[in-house]
């Protein structure tokens, strides 16, 4: 398969993460859609979670926001808040999706401020969710476009804790022990975390790419997984259920 | 005494002592009265300069947008905001320059649809003080608070830089010596929440998530109920089960039809995207914002008013078949 475009690629990737009977927080969006793509492919056990309370919902179609009515349609339950970060909490919540401003070496997410808190240059929405999701679930999964600006060797603002200044780090804060950042998918790259530095490290480069390529538009020394392969491309049954089933009005996969 | 391994250095804005919550509370009148009044009435009666507000549902889903409109009117000052879960009600609000202090867990953003730019402005104008939290933390505070309490622990937001501007503290477990997050209880002094159905003592069902709004309405001291309909208090007792607001905790009921417009409200209508756009295109000129709040909001008498110059009852038709996933150009639902 070569025809598809860089947003079908990066959410045929986040979907193959999401194995059957796991459960997974997401937001509207990529994420979404590949959370939707998991169900139809391969994980039709996939527990689907929205923070404002919608739990396993059979989304008809893409919510616009993460507490309209699509995200709790047909779901086994409507709750609350409380009732989806505690969920969280006690480690029932295997992956979450995170997006944000800026994100360093160690996958630590910026949506705050860019420039000085008291004042600064640009303001963005804070955390809303994003610090309950990156703290309590076991595994973070990032979606966002590789860029220097964006990959940059420090965040302005730790808005969300990835392994904050390297291993142990957020246990030695007061986390639950083994949870952090997992992936960080671009429409270059896949990215992991050296299991023993905790910093970010290139395990797949996409076709038509190469790793200085990454590196380039990453503001920091990115490390090389021993064992970097190339990214597996979508295959015709995963760009046929995303583009038929997913997002037949191409919201997410024609941006 | 817990050990105290963390300070955030944020502002508290509310007094999180419980004993004075309770002396509030105590004072409540637990009598059956009816509380029906009009949105003005009721802003004008509970909603006052320099206090702390909190509005109910999540940003452009199940708000009580009359509420909001009607602060903005009645050109109410100087209050503190919870910025929690909001969108289209902080958009609305900062328009209104209502509030200078803020607990910011999420703000200026209207989620997937884009950043107001006028909120944005607002924002780094200087003109407010702030304080960084998160949705669960905020919901937490209000859980704390419901519960009469002064604090409640978590397990997220240790280590981060949202810790350190907010007010929260990091302790000691006694039990187990692990650290935890103190989040302080907040009683705001007012609140509003739409529901789907009201009697007129304030005994209220919502169908559908409830996002924070059951910790909320518990936390508040003062709460002003927007209802799709107001129904019989023979109907609120022919299924008790469905009661989620019990009408002591209510001080003003008004009746609002389509009150969450332009957000969604489930089982109901559905978001009007376009308006919400026309919001976020406005906005980038101050001059022509100027003029869109004087047409929708100053200039309008009230909520009816302003359903009127977007559509009135025929648009509401269009986002009723949305909701309902009805298709009436192709026959289909």
């Amino acid at each position: 398969m070569s025809d598809y475009n860089t947003m079908e690629l990066m959410i045929s990737v986040a979907a193959r993460n999401l194995e059957d009977g796991a459960s997974v927080a997401v937001g509207t969006g990529a994420p979404c859609a590949a959370a939707m793509l998991a169900q139809k492919a391969h994980s039709p056990n996939l527990v689907i979670i929205f923070e404002a309370g919608g739990i396993a919902p059979l989304l008809p179609t893409m919510p616009i926001s993460v507490g309209d009515s699509r995200t709790f349609y047909k779901a086994v339950m409507a709750s609350g808040m409380c009732e989806v970060m505690e969920t969280l909490a006690r480690g029932m919540v295997d992956y979450c999706f995170l997006g944000g401003a800026q994100i360093d070496m160690y996958g630590n997410i910026n949506s705050t401020v860019i420039g000085d808190w008291e004042k600064p240059k640009v303001r963005f929405p804070g955390s809303g969710g994003a610090n309950d999701f990156g703290s309590m679930a076991w595994k973070i999964m990032v979606i966002t476009p590789q860029d220097s600006r964006r990959f940059v060797e420090r965040v302005s603002f730790i808005t969300t804790p990835g392994y904050l200044d390297g291993p142990g780090a957020r246990e030695k804060a007061g986390l639950a022990v083994n949870t952090g950042p997992h992936k960080v998918i671009t429409n270059m790259a896949v990215m992991g975390f050296d299991p023993e530095s905790k910093r970010m490290r290139a395990e797949s480069i996409h076709k038509g790419f190469s790793f200085d390529d990454v590196q380039e538009n990453t503001g920091f020394e990115l490390l090389k997984s021993p064992d970097l392969v190339e990214t597996p491309e979508p295959t015709a049954d995963e760009l046929r259920l995303l583009r038929e089933e997913v997002d037949p009005n191409r919201y997410i996969i024609g941006r | 005494m817990f050990e105290v391994i963390a300070e955030g250095t944020g502002p508290l804005f509310m007094d999180p002592d419980a004993d004075k919550a309770r002396e509030f509370f105590h004072g409540k009148n637990r009598a059956l009265v009816g509380k029906v009044m009009t949105v003005s009435e009721a802003v004008a009666k509970f909603v006052h300069d320099g206090e702390y507000l909190a509005i109910g549902g999540f940003g452009a889903n199940r708000i009580p947008t009359a509420i909001c409109h009607e602060i903005l009117r009645q050109r109410k000052r100087n209050m503190a905001f919870a910025g929690h879960t909001s969108t289209h009600d902080f958009q609305i609000l900062a328009a209104g320059e209502v509030f200078d202090r803020c607990d910011i867990a999420y703000i200026i953003g209207l989620e997937a649809r884009g950043l107001s730019a006028n909120a944005r402005r607002y924002m780094e104008s200087g003109k407010v003080t702030s304080c960084e939290w998160t949705n669960y933390a905020m919901a937490c505070r209000l859980k704390a608070a419901a519960a009469g309490i002064s604090f409640m622990p978590a397990r997220n937001i240790m280590g981060t830089d949202t810790f350190k501007h907010s007010a929260a503290k990091v302790v000691k477990c006694p039990f187990t010596g692990e650290n935890y997050v103190l989040y302080p209880a907040l009683w705001p002094d007012v609140s509003a929440i739409h529901v789907h159905e009201a009697d007129i003592y304030g005994n209220c069902r919502l169908k559908g998530i409830s996002i924070a709004d059951l910790e909320l309405a518990r936390a508040s001291k003062h709460l002003i109920i927007t209802t799709e309909r107001l129904v019989s208090n023979d109907e609120i007792r022919s299924d008790p089960t469905a009661t989620v607001i019990p009408y002591y905790l209510v001080d003003a009921v008004c009746e609002v039809p389509y009150g969450s417009y332009p957000g969604n409200m489930p089982y109901e209508y559905f978001s009007d995207e376009e308006h919400l756009k026309m919001w976020l295109t406005v906005e980038k000129d101050p001059e022509e914002f100027k003029q869109f709040l004087d047409k929708y909001i100053y200039g309008t008498r009230d909520f009816n008013q302003y359903l009127e110059l977007c559509g009135g009852i025929a648009r509401i038709n269009q986002l009723r078949a949305m909701e309902h996933l009805i298709d009436t150009v192709n026959g289909r639902g």
